[in-house]
C-alpha cells in the first residue's frame, strides 16, 4: 500500500535535498553512555544536517532510545560529546531543550485534557505567547481538519488522530530539531501514510526530524539511516547506497543482515 | 511564569474533570466527621434503662428520677420482680437495670446502709463500662446529698474533675485525629499518585525534554491538592464548630499555622513516596500501608500512645500526624496559645525539612 505513494513522497525528498543549507543541526562524537558494566551506547559519532530526516534503526535493546535521550538532554553521557541545535546537551541543556520537540514512543498528550487545551499548555510550556499560541492553533486546526474535534477531550480521539495531534504539538514552538521515538507505533498504514506527509512538511519548513523507527518501509522515506547493533552505529547511509552497499532489495533485508550480528539479548 | 500558571491550570484541570476523585476527596471529611460524630462514638446516650422497685418508696423514686433525667439514660420500664431480669435482657428492652433492694428508704434510715445492683448487659463490654460508671455516679451524687443533709463531718469525698472536656464528648479528641488524617490522606497519597501518573502515563518523559523547570513541575502538581486541603481542613472547622459543637477554644490563627505547617509536611512526603515509584498502584499502596495505618494505630487518635509497648511509643514518634493532633488538640480544645506548641513545631518543621531535602534530590537524580 505504502509504495503506491512512493513517488511522490520521493519528489518532496528531491525538494528536501535542494532546500538543505549544509549547516549541521546535530553532531555527536564518540558518545557513550554506560549504566554500571553495561555500555548501552558505546562510542557513536555521526552529525545531521538542517532540514534532513535522519533515520535511527535498531532492534530492541539496541540503545536508540538511550543515544536519543542523551541528544535530548534528558541523559547524560558518559563520555564523548554532542552539539544539538548549537548547544552542547551536557552545559547548555536548557538552551538545547528549547530549541527540541519531542515525542514519545508512548502516546504523549493528557487524555483528559481538550485538544487545544493540549496545545495551549505546550504553547505555554514552551514560553510562547497567548496569541500566537491562539493564532497557530486556528491555523493548525485547518491543516489538520480538526476543526470539529478542537473542543473534543483527547482520550475520545482515535489513535491516528492523537498521533498526528502529538507530532504536531511537538513541533508547534517551531524547534529547530524535532526528536520521534517510535512515533507510529501500533496505526495503520494510510495513517502512517498521512503521518510522515506531516514530517515531510514539518523538513519544509526547515524542522530537523530525527526519528528512530521499527517499520523498515519507513525507513526507506529518511534521507539517510544509521542502524545500530549492540550500541554501535554498524551502517550510516542514505536507503539508495545501504541498498546497494548490502546488495538488498529493500532496507528489510539490510537491517536482517545487520541485525545478525547481535550479541545481546534484546530486552 | 507563563510557564508555571499553564501548567497549574492543567493540574484543575485534571482534578476537575475527574469527577468521582473529587467528589470522594470533598466528601471524605464530611462522611468521617458524620461518621466519627454521630455513629462511631463511644460515648452513651440515651441507653434504655430498667428498674427493679420492689417497694416503691421515697429514696428509690428520686434516684430513678435523676438517672432518667440525666441525657445518658431513658428509663424504659419498671419491673417488680427478679423473674423480669432474664426476659427484659433477652427481649433487648433495656441494657441496664437498677435493682433496689426491699424496704430501700428504710434500711438506709434506719441502718444506714441499703444495697443498689447493677446489672448491665456487657456485650459490649466498653459501653457496659461507661453507663455504669455513669450510674453509680449518679447514685453517689444522691448519696451526696443526702450526706450534706446529715452533715457527717468525717466523710472524703473524691471529686472529680474532667478538665477541658467536662461531658467527655469524644468529637473532642477525634476532630484532631480526622484532620490529622484527612490532610495527610489528600496530601500525601493524592500528590503522590499525581506525579507517578505522569510517570506511568509516559507524559512526565515530554516535561522533562521541555523547558520547563522541575521545581515547577512540583509546584504545579502541589498547588491544586494545597487548596483542596484548605477547603477540607475548612469543611471539618465548621462542621465540628457547627455540628458537633467542638469549639475552638484557642486562636484560630495559631489552628491555621499549624495545619499549614503540617499540609507542607504531608506534601514532602506525597513527593517521597512518588520518588520511591514508577506505578500508581504502588504509590497508593506505599501512602495507603505506610501512611494511613500508621496515622490510624500511632498517632494516639484511636489508641492512646501511652499504653503501647516502648518500641512503639518510639515508633509513633516519626509519625508526624502525633505531633500534629497533639498541636491541634493543645491548641483547639486547650485553649492554648501557640508558645506551649513550639515543640510540636519544631519537630513537624525539622521533618518537613528534611523530607523537602531528600525528596527535591531524588527527585533530581531521577531525571539524569
Amino acid at each position: 500500500m505504502l509504495y503506491a505513494i512512493e513517488p511522490e513522497l520521493k519528489d518532496r525528498k528531491m525538494n528536501n535535498i535542494i532546500q538543505q543549507n549544509s549547516n549541521i543541526v546535530i553532531t555527536a562524537e564518540n558518545l557513550t553512555k554506560k549504566f554500571g558494566h553495561f555500555t548501552a551506547v558505546d562510542n557513536i559519532s555521526f552529525e545531521v544536517e538542517r532540514g534532513e530526516i535522519f533515520g535511527f534503526l535498531g532492534a530492541n535493546g539496541a540503545g536508540k532510545t538511550t543515544a536519543m535521550r542523551m541528544l535530548s538532554g534528558l541523559s547524560i553521557p558518559t563520555s564523548g560529546k554532542g552539539i544539538v541545535a548549537g548547544y552542547d546537551i551536557e552545559t547548555q541543556t536548557e538552551l538545547v531543550k528549547k530549541n527540541i520537540g519531542y515525542m514519545s514512543q508512548k502516546f504523549s498528550l493528557y487524555d483528559d485534557l481538550k485538544v487545544w487545551e493540549n496545545i495551549e499548555l505546550f504553547g505555554g510550556i514552551y514560553g510562547m505567547k497567548d496569541k500566537e499560541i491562539k493564532v497557530k492553533t486556528d491555523e493548525l486546526m485547518k491543516v489538520l481538519n480538526f476543526e470539529n474535534e478542537r473542543d473534543k477531550l483527547v482520550g475520545s480521539l482515535p489513535l491516528g488522530f492523537k498521533q498526528k495531534l502529538a507530532f504536531s504539538v511537538s513541533i508547534f514552538h517551531n524547534p529547530q530539531v524535532v526528536f520521534l521515538d517510535e512515533p507510529t507505533g501500533g496505526v495503520d498504514p494510510i495513517t502512517r501514510r498521512q503521518f510522515w506527509e506531516l514530517i515531510y512538511d514539518a523538513t519544509s519548513r526547515g524542522i530537523t526530524v530525527f526519528v528512530t523507527t521499527h517499520y523498515m518501509d519507513e525507513a526507506e522515506y529518511c534521507n539517510r539511516v544509521s542502524i545500530m547493533v549492540d550500541g554501535k552505529i554498524e551502517a550510516l547511509d542514505s536507503p539508495k547506497d545501504l541498498k546497494e552497499q548490502f546488495n538488498a532489495a529493500s532496507m528489510d533485508e539490510v537491517f536482517q543482515q545487520l541485525a545478525r550480528r547481535s550479541t545481546r539479548q534484546a530486552d | 511564569m507563563k510557564q508555571l500558571v499553564s501548567f497549574i491550570r492543567k493540574e484543575f484541570y485534571h482534578i476537575l474533570r475527574d469527577k468521582t476523585t473529587m467528589m470522594i476527596l470533598l466528601l471524605m471529611p464530611i462522611i468521617q466527621i458524620i461518621l466519627f460524630g454521630f455513629a462511631l462514638t463511644t460515648e452513651v446516650k440515651n441507653t434504655e434503662v430498667a428498674v427493679l422497685v420492689p417497694t416503691n418508696d421515697e429514696a428509690s423514686s428520686r434516684i430513678i428520677d435523676k438517672i432518667n433525667a440525666s441525657a445518658y439514660f431513658d428509663v424504659v420500664e419498671k419491673i417488680h420482680h427478679t423473674d423480669e431480669i432474664q426476659p427484659v435482657f433477652r427481649d433487648a428492652r433495656a441494657k441496664l437495670i437498677v435493682v433496689f433492694e426491699d424496704h430501700f428508704t428504710e434500711k438506709l434510715r434506719q441502718t444506714g446502709k441499703a444495697h443498689i445492683q447493677l446489672i448491665a448487659d456487657a456485650t459490649d463490654p466498653n459501653a457496659a463500662t461507661s453507663f455504669t460508671f455513669y450510674a453509680s455516679n449518679i447514685i453517689n451524687s444522691y448519696q451526696q446529698e443526702l450526706r450534706e443533709a446529715t452533715s457527717n463531718p468525717y466523710l472524703i469525698m473524691p471529686e472529680i474533675k474532667m478538665l477541658y472536656n467536662p461531658q467527655m464528648i469524644g468529637a473532642f479528641n477525634f476532630v484532631p485525629g480526622v484532620l490529622g488524617m484527612i490532610m495527610l490522606l489528600i496530601c500525601a497519597m493524592m500528590t503522590s499518585i499525581a506525579i507517578v501518573r505522569e510517570k506511568e502515563m509516559g507524559t512526565m518523559e515530554i516535561l522533562l525534554v521541555s523547558p520547563m523547570k522541575p521545581i515547577y513541575i512540583i509546584l504545579s502538581k502541589i498547588t491544586p491538592y494545597f487548596v483542596l486541603s484548605c477547603v477540607n481542613f475548612a469543611t471539618i472547622m465548621l462542621l465540628s464548630v457547627f455540628v458537633l459543637k467542638v469549639p475552638i477554644a484557642g486562636g484560630f490563627i495559631s489552628l491555621v499555622a499549624v495545619s499549614l505547617l503540617y499540609i507542607f509536611v504531608s506534601l514532602s512526603l506525597g513527593l517521597l513516596v512518588s520518588t520511591l515509584t514508577n506505578s500508581q498502584q504502588a504509590a497508593m499502596l506505599i501512602s495507603g500501608m505506610g501512611l494511613m495505618i500508621p496515622v490510624m494505630l500511632l498517632s494516639g487518635m484511636i489508641f492512646p500512645i501511652e499504653n503501647m509497648p516502648v518500641a512503639l511509643q518510639w515508633l509513633s514518634d516519626i509519625v508526624p500526624a502525633k505531633w500534629y493532633i497533639s498541636a491541634v488538640k493543645a491548641i483547639m480544645i486547650k485553649g492554648l496559645g501557640i508558645t506551649s506548641v513550639l515543640k510540636e513545631i519544631g519537630i513537624l518543621s525539622l521533618m518537613s525539612l528534611v523530607l523537602v531535602t531528600i525528596s527535591l534530590k531524588k527527585f533530581k537524580i531521577r531525571l539524569e
